[in-house]
């Protein structure tokens, strides 16, 4: 052969060094190097607000401690911060949303992917996504001048008449309150659900439905006892993502909930969230351990829904993992 | 000879090849690129094994053997394309003009060695601005200078009168055979020394096909072409020297009348006369 | 048994009819409050609205111009700062990355994207407002463009990984740099997908109030320069919705119309554009 052979271990450790020197000649380092500080940016953004939320809410946390998620008054007056009510609001008024969101959404996800020809799915399924994209404040108008008076003139006596016995449906009706705020919220994440689970159960593998057609079940079985169960994982994943939307929401939740700081046991009372009380309460706060409060709210928010988000994730993560070999 | 694996761990003896495999002997000066002893991974798994070859200056080389045997494995270490691969690494020597090729500036190597790829791959700009490509990236900005080349680089790919009205159309307006013409005018714009054709023609029909071998044919003697081929027929046809390779190994380099006609190795033989492959 | 299948049928036939009847009442919604804006908004809408002032409550001729040019506004500085950090931050993942930090960047960015918005406006209040100790236009910018960096870093990404490699390694081939590469190939064969992306970026903040509320609060005037509190088109309708005027909600339903209609426009357009090139 032609050269003399260099040793190896000379050889890798030259050709180790000269790549990095022509990284930097040729400015693939400095891009390099540039695009990653951007990249981590989201890293700095998350961690920063964090920070934020901590250390401008320390005066509240060290105030109140835990008892601030079982504080029952919220009195800016005497400096009285609880935030049970607004953990109350927020959770009825999501559990609310998913209990009418979900069967809807799944329903719709179910029949834009297994009955609805591809030309009309798709076109439905553009619509639909379409209202995600609405603003959350047109929500809201439509909330206080149609669902508001709707539920106040019809839906509520309604409901007071057939299921008055219930303590849900008891006491005056003001149109605003719980009920109203859960139905807006619903409509909003409903979208979501829809989006999310209708990929999933495409997702699922021909021969999964065709093995249950062949042994005799009908379409419907063979949705419901096949298809949904294999994408259940992706399904319930939509359906975290779409709680952790409804907790957050902000704008049409605090049109239509009447911003009452009371726990009722009624839908037809009003509520308050703890995002419509930031909404409402922080341009104007007064004193530095109201807007402590309120930041600390913040933050029950923020770690709530990074919380559901986060487990959200990792199990669409793990679906898509196990779907196609993608 | 001995080759090592990255970490410097193992030893992997092997036989020294006999002189055959390197090829006929030419004058020292004749040969381009040295290949030694080339091994070649992708993660843990070896793709080539010992590879020793020479490629002489301005002759056209074919690589030939059945799917997987490695020859764009190797072609693609010739001017280290490989590395847009994670895991993949070259072991060995290759002398590039008497430069070690695996150490170089891999940009400043690929503006001297080129490439050609399976399928065309023009970039989405006019014909006129995907030859003089390469060009600006190198330095060209002059438009009389870009407006020159572009036409020396059309011609020389046989595509100047097919194409010198529509210059600003899209590339993707051109036929398959067409777009393959205009990215060997890409490749030769920037007046490569070596340009590696890695199965040119196997998206393209036989029309288009034997226009593209005349091209090579018409650049005998200018530029050093090294051309991965499937088809026996098109190395046979158009390669003064022809290497076949088989799971990685190279069993035959030589002329190319001897490789189709008296080949050495049995193995050789079989693939030529189409028992296998 | 002949029975138990009909039974069958029959609940085949019923499950399906309830849930195409679901995914009606879905998109029967969004016509609804389509129909809705315009029927109560398209009336209140006038050129007056567009280009004046608001006045006092009762008096007439009032208008959100203030608005309108106060949300662009903040638009113009949510977009400066968040998309080219968006942009580069995709680039670096498709383009540079390995498999462990793009992996945390990219949940990290879907994560950050689920935070309640308003949120991101505590983040700005502290920020900018507390240290400046008024609200700005500045502080409502950077609320927003954070809340674009996210969007803008996946849907650069995803635009950048639909270039296939050959294109790539033709530039490479060619003698290009990496940086090279990407700048004057990749990227612009992929523009339409990165500018659709920054379009629904765009709209998906434009709508944003909660987050303005306490960061570039509302004007009644014109505030000139970026460290003045501004007006924006979403806060006023909800300030003009809640309030006890008539007149007021007129004017509400008027701003939730063309608030509406350009980010209805903006998704539209973009999401038509990108569906049509997957298309060939």
């Amino acid at each position: 052969m032609a050269s003399i052979p260099i040793p190896p271990g000379r050889a890798a450790a030259k050709r180790r060094a000269r790549p990095f020197i022509q990284g930097l000649r040729s400015g693939d380092t400095f891009a390099h190097v540039f695009t990653l500080l951007c990249a981590a940016s989201i890293l700095l953004v998350t961690v920063a607000l964090v920070q934020q939320l901590y250390v401008n809410s320390t005066g509240a946390l060290h105030k109140f401690g835990f008892g601030f998620l079982t504080g029952r008054t919220w009195d800016p007056v005497s400096g009285d911060f609880g935030a049970l009510p607004f953990i109350y609001g927020t959770l009825v008024t999501s559990a609310l949303a998913l209990l009418v969101a979900v069967p809807l959404g799944v329903g719709a996800a179910i029949f834009l992917s297994e009955l609805a020809p591809t030309r009309i799915s798709n076109a439905m399924t553009f619509v639909i996504e379409l209202l995600a994209a609405v603003p959350s404040v047109i929500y809201g108008l439509l909330g206080i001048f149609i669902l508001v008076p709707f539920l106040r003139q019809y839906g509520e006596p309604f409901l007071k008449r057939t299921l008055g016995f219930l303590p849900l449906f008891q006491g005056p009706m003001y149109g605003v309150g719980m009920l109203a705020g859960g139905l807006v919220l619903a409509i909003m994440v409903v979208p979501f659900i829809i989006s999310l689970s209708r990929e999933v159960l495409l997702a699922v593998p021909v021969e999964q439905r065709e093995a249950a057609l062949g042994l005799g079940a009908t379409k419907w079985e063979s949705t419901w006892q096949v298809v949904v169960p294999y994408a259940r994982i992706g399904i319930m994943a939509s359906i975290f993502l779409a709680l952790a939307r409804a907790l957050g929401e902000t704008m049409a939740v605090t049109m239509v909930i009447g911003n009452d700081p009371r726990i009722s046991s009624s839908l037809f009372a009003p509520g308050y969230t703890i995002a419509a009380v930031i909404a409402n309460e922080f341009a104007e706060a007064t004193g530095d351990l109201h807007l402590q409060a309120l930041i600390e709210l913040g933050l029950v928010l923020f770690a709530l829904t990074i919380v559901i988000n986060g487990l959200a994730r990792i199990a669409i993560i793990f679906t898509t993992q196990k779907g196609s070999g993608h | 000879m001995t080759t090592w694996d990255a970490g410097g761990t193992t030893m992997v003896k092997q036989e020294s090849r006999p002189a055959q495999s390197v090829g006929p002997t030419v004058a020292a000066e004749g040969v381009k690129m040295r290949v030694s002893g080339l091994d070649f991974y992708y993660g843990p798994k070896q793709a080539l094994f010992g590879i020793n070859l020479h490629i002489l200056t301005n002759r056209i080389t074919a690589l030939i053997g059945p799917s997987g045997c490695g020859k764009s494995t190797f072609l693609r270490t010739l001017n280290r394309m490989y590395e847009t691969v994670p895991h993949a690494r070259a072991e060995g020597e290759i002398l590039f003009d008497n430069e070690d090729l695996l150490s170089m500036d891999p940009v400043a190597l690929r503006r001297r060695v080129g490439m050609v790829f399976q399928r065309p791959n023009p970039f989405p700009k006019s014909i006129f601005d995907n030859i003089a490509y390469g060009l600006r990236v190198n330095g060209t900005h002059s438009w009389a200078a870009l407006q020159e080349k572009v036409e020396k680089s059309l011609r020389r790919a046989v595509l100047w009168d097919e194409v010198k009205d529509q210059l600003h159309k899209s590339a993707y307006a051109l036929s398959g055979g067409q777009q393959q013409r205009l990215c060997i005018a890409r490749a030769l714009a920037v007046d490569p020394e070596v340009l590696l054709l890695d199965e040119p023609c196997s998206a393209l029909d036989p029309i288009a096909t034997a226009k593209i071998e005349e091209l090579l044919y018409s650049l005998q003697g200018q530029c050093t072409l090294t051309i991965v081929t499937h088809n026996m027929q098109q190395a046979a046809r158009v390669a003064d020297f022809t290497g076949f390779f088989l799971l990685g190994k190279l069993i035959e380099y030589n002329k190319t009348e001897i490789i189709f006609k008296t080949p050495a190795k049995k193995e050789t033989e079989d693939y030529i006369t189409g028992r296998f492959g | 048994m002949l029975w138990r299948n009909t039974w069958r049928k029959f609940v085949n036939y019923f499950m399906f009819s309830m849930t195409g009847l679901c995914a009606l009442v879905t998109v029967g919604v969004l016509f609804f409050i389509l129909g809705y804006l315009v029927w109560n908004g398209g009336s209140s809408l006038s050129w007056t609205f567009l280009t004046h002032l608001p006045t006092p409550v009762g008096e007439p001729g009032g208008g959100m111009a203030n608005a309108i040019v106060g949300s662009a506004k903040l638009l113009l500085l949510a977009s400066a700062f968040g998309i080219p950090i968006g942009f580069l931050g995709g680039v670096y993942l498709a383009e540079f990355g390995g498999r462990s930090f793009p992996f945390v960047v990219r949940y990290t960015a879907d994560l950050l994207n689920g935070v309640p918005s308003i949120v991101m406006g505590i983040f700005a209040y502290t920020i900018v407002v507390l240290p400046m100790k008024h609200f700005s236009a500045l502080a409502g910018g950077l609320a927003l463009g954070v809340m674009m960096i996210p969007i803008a870093v996946r849907s650069t990404e995803e635009a950048l990984r639909t270039v296939p490699l050959v294109l790539r390694e033709g530039a490479l081939a060619l003698g290009a740099s990496k940086w090279k590469t990407v700048a004057t190939v990749v990227v612009p064969a992929a523009r339409k997908g990165i500018v659709t992306g920054i379009i629904l970026d765009i709209a998906r903040v434009a709508g944003e109030t909660a987050p303005l509320l306490f960061t570039a609060f509302s004007n009644r005037f014109w505030s000139p320069g970026w460290n003045q509190p501004t007006a924006s088109l979403p806060v006023m309708v909800y300030t003009y919705a809640i309030s006890p005027y008539e007149d007021w909600h007129k004017q509400a339903w008027a701003a939730g119309l063309v608030l509406l209609t350009l980010v209805l426009v903006a998704n539209v357009a973009a999401r038509l554009s990108v569906s049509g090139r997957s298309a060939h």
